[in-house]
């Protein structure tokens, strides 16, 4: 296995196993990058857990988790201005955020160079939609590289950023989920970046740096004039290449060839290898711009061609245009499906593609089939949550028709059973402006949930505008000290809850009016505040604070020799079977029994005690006192 | 060794990730070519985690594709059932540890839980063999994992992938702090399974 905190930055070559995000951290290393940031989002996190995972005081770069995606893009924007080699991390959907400066990127000399990695989700495992980010590289002119294993994403991270140096331009590394999460054993190569050179280089002579009336068309044209230059590199790479895993030859009087890029390049090795077929695969790793000439000889040299892409029709589009100019006769075909323009491609699903073009070549296999009574299993709040307690004192108090909005983070898990409390979900920090939009003369209540790392990322616009405009919701702000969904690192004012900046105090200062602050193993208290709240006519905040207790339970782990929790047990000749701690508070730990009885489960209580209060008859009672206090 | 594929599947906390790591360490050292894949994100949390083992030549994606994995490893029952319907092949190998974690709609009665004869024909639906894995004195839930691995480890899952193999792969991947307690689980396993 491999220790990060020293393997990271290990002067000679050594071979581990890692998974693709480790890999892309060395790769960084290697490639001698300077300044990295990133706002932490599945599936890229592990990178910075990789780079945090090297002590400071021999880190050979500077590494900062930014407030979000956008700002993290500039500051490594700016660092690669003044000469450094620069890398930016984030997934999918954070290049929304980023976008507004992503898109200027490519007028600008960047002379230290600097590296877009980006995480895509196609399967949607863990983002609220699976956009298709290579639109974005094309409307911004940024050549992408596209890797399929951890190798690889190794490999082109270093190709990347050479390019990146030698144009003074941005470049793009596009990972998906199963990039970032694959793991194998990869072979690294010696570290021969010298150490780090501080020196300022930022120079204007380098610019012109503003993208203002007249300057913007040389510039403009400078960036199409490197992204012809970039189309040279794609048609020498070696990351461009044709792989025939069997004898190729003419199938029934055809030459078959498939084109594709990333992991469905994977499945359809697989597949390849698996039917034996003298097919030709053009598997692309600097997708973007398209290697044009690679491209006409593949066309050329084929019959009938088909064209494997997750998600959007991207490549098709292009190769087809390709085509026309071309007037080849090659016939290419691609997907035909709307089921097919969705979600990831494994190797069944690509057979299943192939079967559609060539059934006698991939005879169709009949899917698994799996019983329809195996009881789904979605993700829950952990025991102890305090956002579990805030969900179960704010329902309370709300009314049958009030509008919940909510966010992004651990607290969107109050849409999920058995609270369901969460209506809307749009975007990182949408929900303060999406409930002012809905309380617009509207007789109905709305209130809207945001955690604390998320009010930093995007969450103040709307706050400042439901403020100055006196919308009428409530803002419950579900802090818990970090950003707990992706693993907790640190936000804004790390630490403590509240310690660098006192989220109060910037509300008060802000002019908000009605502010409520409680820890939400609070409930009574917070039912109360929540009803106030609500009835506040104006912009009400309630400040709905519990520390993550599964970063808790396993910092005293690390900390406490010999440290035990404790647990709640129910007392079942008090327990009177209404089941509240179940379906309503819907703690883990409870367990249900045939004849209706309630136990708690020892494996999972933490003892933490938020569920007391909630038992009608308190039949709920501390087991010891030993650890937990 | 023809390529074979190693499905690991539980619920978010029971440290499915170790007992990958301790797997693939120890195919690695058997001399086979590994690749694999894990759950991350949101699914920890309390939901279905799932971890891919490829072991052996020609297969390049990271994840085992339904119906085509040669052993489920189930860390809990209701998930070694999920695992089983719609990973297993046919003839292949089912080990699960028998825990039980309700998952919310079995706690809120939307649904059952299976029991373990529940379990069982499924996995002879796909012609499959069950082997179950309880202690009763495991003290520490969080090494439900290594009596799997003792299990596995004896029944060499993958062909010279052994007891020796499996608990060297332990000592190198446990933390020393707690590596006597799991070697004590992995040994109790192994010994039992001698008698």
């Amino acid at each position: 296995m491999t220790n990060l905190k020293t393997d990271l930055i290990r002067g000679d070559q050594w071979s581990g196993l890692v998974m693709g995000n480790h890999a892309v951290a060395r790769g960084m290393i290697e490639s001698g990058v300077r300044v990295a940031t990133t706002y932490p989002g599945s599936p890229t996190p592990e990178i910075a857990a990789a780079l945090s995972a090297v002590p400071e005081d021999v880190r050979p770069y500077y590494f900062e988790y930014s407030t979000n995606e956008k700002v993290a893009l500039e500051v490594a924007t700016g660092a690669s201005l003044n000469g450094h080699l620069s890398t930016v991390f984030f997934k999918s959907v954070g290049l929304n955020v980023a976008s507004d400066s992503l898109i200027q990127l490519s007028l600008f000399e960047l002379i230290g160079g600097m590296v877009v990695v980006l995480g895509d989700d196609p399967g949607v495992n863990s983002s609220q939609n699976e956009q298709d980010n290579r639109h974005f590289f094309r409307m911004s002119y940024i050549p992408m590289f596209e890797p399929a294993t951890p190798t690889e994403a190794y490999e082109m991270y270093i190709e990347a950023s050479r390019l990146s140096k030698q144009y003074r331009a941005p470049v793009a590394l596009r990972l998906t989920t199963h990039v970032c999460h694959a793991k194998e054993v990869v072979q690294f190569s010696p570290i021969t970046s010298g150490p780090p050179d501080w020196t300022s280089r930022f120079d204007t002579e380098n610019g012109p740096y503003l993208p203002l009336v007249k300057w913007v068309f040389p510039m403009k044209k400078r960036a199409l004039e490197k992204l012809e230059q970039f189309e040279g590199e794609s048609n020498k790479s070696r990351f461009n290449e044709v792989h025939a895993p069997n004898s190729s030859g003419p199938i029934d009087g055809k030459r078959l060839g498939i084109i594709s890029s990333g992991l469905p390049a994977l499945a359809i090795l697989e597949n390849l290898h698996a039917s034996g077929h003298g097919i030709d695969l053009l598997k692309l790793g600097m997708s973007y711009p398209m290697p044009q000439q690679a491209l006409k000889a593949f066309l050329a040299d084929h019959d009938e061609v088909i064209i494997v892409e997750e998600l959007d029709r991207v490549m098709e589009t292009e190769i087809k245009a390709l085509a026309w100019d071309l007037n080849v006769s090659c016939n290419i075909r691609s997907r035909s499906t709307r089921d097919q323009l969705m979600g990831e491609f494994t190797p069944d699903r690509t057979w299943s593609l192939l079967s559609d073009h060539w059934p006698s070549l991939f005879p169709a296999q009949s899917p698994v089939e799996i019983p329809a009574d195996i009881s789904p299993r979605i993700a829950q709040m952990c025991p102890g949550c305090g956002h579990r307690s805030a969900f179960h004192a704010i329902r309370a108090a709300m009314d049958d028709d009030t509008i919940a909005v909510g966010d992004i983070g651990c607290h969107s898990m109050g849409f999920f059973l058995p609270h369901n409390i969460g209506d809307v979900l749009l975007s990182m920090g949408h929900s303060t402006a999406t409930g002012a939009g809905l309380s617009i003369n509207n007789t109905r209540k709305v209130i809207a949930f945001l955690g604390d790392s998320t009010l930093f990322h995007a969450g103040w616009p709307g706050i400042v505008n439901a403020i100055i405009n006196n919308h009428s919701i409530t803002l419950f702000l579900m802090e818990n000290g970090t950003t707990a969904m992706t693993g907790h690192q640190p936000r804004p004012g790390a630490g403590e809850i509240g310690d660098k900046i006192p989220l109060k105090g910037v509300f008060e200062a802000l002019g908000v009016q009605f502010i409520r602050e409680v820890d939400t193993y609070n409930q009574g208290l917070l039912t109360q505040y929540a009803r106030e709240a609500i009835a506040y006519d104006g912009f009400a905040l309630v400040i709905a604070r519990h520390p993550c207790m599964l970063k808790f339970v396993r910092t005293q782990r690390a900390k406490v020799p010999d440290f035990e929790l404790s647990h709640v047990e129910i007392d079942q000749e008090t327990c009177d079977q209404s089941r509240v701690c179940i379906e309503k508070f819907g703690c883990p730990s409870f367990y249900t029994h045939e004849d209706g009885s309630v136990t708690v489960h020892p494996d999972l209580c933490i003892g933490d005690g938020s569920c007391l209060k909630t038992c009608p008859v308190q039949a709920i009672q501390r087991e010891s006192k030993r650890g937990y206090k | 060794m023809r390529p074979m594929n190693i499905f690991l599947c539980g619920v978010g906390g029971q440290g499915i990730g170790l007992l990958s790591d301790v797997l693939t360490r120890a195919c690695l050292a058997a001399g086979y070519r590994v690749r694999g894949c894990d759950t991350h994100g949101l699914a920890q949390r309390h939901g279905t985690v799932v971890s891919h083992l490829r072991i052996g030549n020609n297969l390049f994606t990271p994840r085992t594709p339904p119906g085509q994995a040669d052993v489920v490893v189930g860390l809990e029952r209701l998930e070694a059932m999920r695992g089983a319907a719609t990973m297993l092949r046919t003839g292949g190998t089912v080990v699960y540890y028998d825990t039980v974690y309700q998952p919310i709609h079995v706690r809120l009665r939307q649904a059952d839980y299976p029991s373990a004869t529940a379990l069982e024909s499924v996995v002879a639906d796909r012609g499959g063999t069950l082997t179950r894995v309880y202690l009763d004195n495991l003290k520490d839930p969080r090494m439900q994992n290594v009596a799997l691995l003792g299990r596995l480890a004896v029944m060499s899952a993958v062909e010279d992938v052994g007891v020796d193999v499996v608990r060297q792969a332990l000592c190198d991947t446990v933390p020393p702090k707690v590596l006597d307690a799991n070697l004590k689980v992995f040994e109790q396993v192994v010994n039992a399974s001698d008698e």
